[in-house]
């Protein structure tokens, strides 16, 4: 009885431990929401910024009003949409020949995709491949170089050469051809591993910067993360940014608006879609580290 | 019986013509290869094709000339590379900024999953788990936006509490002595939840007989954790380890691209963030590439000598 009352104790220490944890986790993240609906006097000012003294709505009109971050959003979701499609696609192209034990030279070509893993150019090879290739400032600079990722085809690879090989040569001797038994038998039977490739690929493109920072110069084609990332920099570069006043005379609610109420609701704005399916997809993201840990 | 009739029937015909064995399977799977084909072709150019683009580390590379045509240089930019203070600089920080990551960041999801697994409310854990990994899947720009707010000599909650303890605001990002200490605190609040991940799961597939068993013998919490869960997740530990050696010449590009400025260079400058600077802002594309490619190799080197290490441990049975 008495060990057992010490482990209780243990066990509520933990527990309010983990719980200031979780607050200390959870802490910028409210504290940007709190920030983009605070009045830039308050924003100003030191304090825990727990709560806004009032919730004022005047960053986010600026924002969702102003031009260039509404084109941005539209070019994350129109590159998060092909571009995830296009890596599903190129994953699954690969992967099903290379789950075939019997494929003449499968060694020879796994071989050459996990060179790529290893090796590479490096940023400036890159970039000049993706110039000479004329492909500077436009949206297929965003989606073409990361089209195969050798990593997912290995984890789909593993995935496919679990399938049940009874039920696909009963299909062939049936007359289909591979590319039938892919789509009709294959990928039916690969939900759980192509929910999870899709969502580390829609994740990847949505938060992906780089890129756009290094391909990209015309305005109307960057994307939301390159919009937070020049509003860092823009303070960076004078400590007095940090305070001015940004769209000056432009539109009315605007004007008294600081930098870093307009750069917290481009957070929000650009977190949310990730943050609202986050509790409902978070177990395929657990299954695919498994996937990838247990046999990758 | 059926199994021996048919390898009784195969046998002769490999024998007879291999070559045309294998010519008879691949066009029966030609079409496989015609998938391949894609991701292949796409692999190749925008894998492949830099590779050779690297060649310009060793020419003095014009653009108007091309990468072929630019002339050879004797590795003036490696000799140079040795001479260059700046870059001397951003190996050491590199390896500073690694090093305390591997010592500091890479034993914190080990301690967070030890003391998750105490916890025998499912629900709690299930939550607490969810929290933890929610900054896992938000990139540096979103993080670092947080980040600026959060240390802000203006508005941020810690300079909040010094000035409440009668301190003075302190610049952090600005600062050479707490630059470093922020990059590992914030690099543990990305990556503890997410990396906890994996030892949990080494830690589920203990034996529960094993704990009982533990029990009967008087060992309480403290001891089960000590003698059964760490062993249990030391050979995941050992393999994560030497990987994240292999990797220490990565000390954390897209953190510290978003985080640093030229009042912290001296601390924060690490060669990946050195050579986006001297190549795509500078544009001295030669030496950029010629360091880019010093430091591939070194990372090449110590990431196959990891994964050595790793198969002949794993032969000679830590598992």
């Amino acid at each position: 009885m008495v060990g057992k009352k010490r482990f209780s104790i243990f066990e509520w220490l933990l527990m309010i431990g983990f719980i200031i944890f979780s607050i200390l986790v959870l802490y910028p993240f409210w504290q940007t929401l709190v920030l983009s609906f605070s009045d830039p006097n308050q924003a100003s000012s030191l304090g825990p910024n727990l709560w806004p003294e009032r919730w004022i709505p005047d960053a986010y009109q600026f924002v969702f009003g102003y031009g260039d971050i509404m084109q941005a959003y539209a070019n994350t979701i129109v590159r998060t949409l092909s571009g995830t499609f296009l890596i599903v696609a190129f994953t699954m192209l690969a992967a099903y020949p290379l789950s075939k034990r019997d494929l003449p030279y499968r060694n020879t070509i796994t071989i050459f995709f996990l060179i790529a893993m290893f090796f590479s150019g490096g940023i400036i090879p890159d970039y000049l491949l993706v110039k000479n290739l004329g492909l500077l400032d436009t949206r297929w600079a965003l989606i073409l170089p990361s089209a195969v990722n050798v990593f997912y085809i290995i984890i789909m690879r593993n995935y496919f050469m679990t399938i049940d090989k009874g039920i696909e040569e009963s299909a062939f001797m049936d007359g289909a051809s591979y590319f039938t038994i892919l789509t009709k038998i294959i990928l039916p039977l690969s939900k759980p591993v192509i929910a999870t490739i899709a969502l580390w690929a829609a994740v990847f493109h949505w938060n992906e910067w780089f890129h756009a920072l290094v391909y990209i110069q015309d305005d109307s084609k960057t994307v939301l993360q390159m919009i937070v990332r020049d509003m860092l920099t823009a303070m960076d570069l004078s400590q007095s940014a940090n305070g001015a006043a940004i769209g000056g005379g432009g539109g009315g609610s605007s004007e008294n608006l600081l930098l870093s109420n307009v750069r917290a609701a481009t957070v929000m704005i650009s977190i949310g879609p990730i943050v609202l399916v986050y509790p409902f997809v978070q177990k395929y993201f657990i299954k695919g580290i498994m996937i990838g840990s247990l046999k990758g | 019986m059926a199994s021996e009739t048919t390898t009784v029937k195969e046998i002769p015909i490999e024998i007879k013509s291999a070559k045309k064995s294998i010519w008879l399977q691949m066009k029966k799977m030609k079409l496989l290869y015609v998938m391949l084909l894609f991701p292949a072709v796409m692999l190749f150019i925008f894998s492949y094709l830099p590779m050779y683009g690297v060649l310009i580390a060793f020419k003095n590379f014009s653009p108007g000339l091309g990468i072929w045509g630019s002339p050879w240089n004797n590795f003036e930019h490696f000799t140079r590379l040795f001479e260059d203070f700046l870059f001397i600089r951003a190996l050491k920080n590199t390896l500073i900024i690694s090093l305390l990551k591997i010592v500091i960041a890479f034993p914190a999801p080990i301690i967070f999953a030890l003391l998750l697994n105490e916890i025998r409310n499912q629900k709690f854990l299930k939550v607490t788990q969810s929290i933890s990994y929610l900054p896992h899947f938000m990139s540096w720009v979103i993080l670092s936006a947080m980040i600026i707010e959060v240390f802000s000599p203006q508005r941020g909650i810690v300079n909040f509490i010094i000035t409440a303890f009668d301190g003075d605001p302190i610049n952090f990002l600005s600062s050479k002595v707490f630059f470093v200490p922020v990059l590992i605190l914030t690099d543990i609040w990305k990556e503890i939840g997410y990396g906890a991940i994996i030892y949990l799961a080494s830690i589920a597939s203990v034996d529960p007989a094993q704990y009982e068993a533990a029990e009967m013998d008087g060992a309480g919490r403290f001891k089960k954790m000590i003698h059964i869960t760490l062993p249990a997740i030391m050979p995941m530990v050992i393999i994560l380890f030497i990987l994240r050696l292999g990797g220490v010449l990565n000390a954390g590009f897209d953190q510290i691209l978003n985080l640093y400025n030229p009042l912290v260079y001296e601390v924060a400058d690490i060669i990946d963030t050195y050579v986006y600077r001297s190549g795509l802002e500078q544009f001295q594309f030669d030496y950029a590439t010629a360091v880019g490619l010093f430091k591939n190799i070194i990372g090449i080197i110590f990431i196959l000598g990891a994964n050595a290490i790793i198969r002949r441990k794993s032969e000679h049975g830590i598992w």
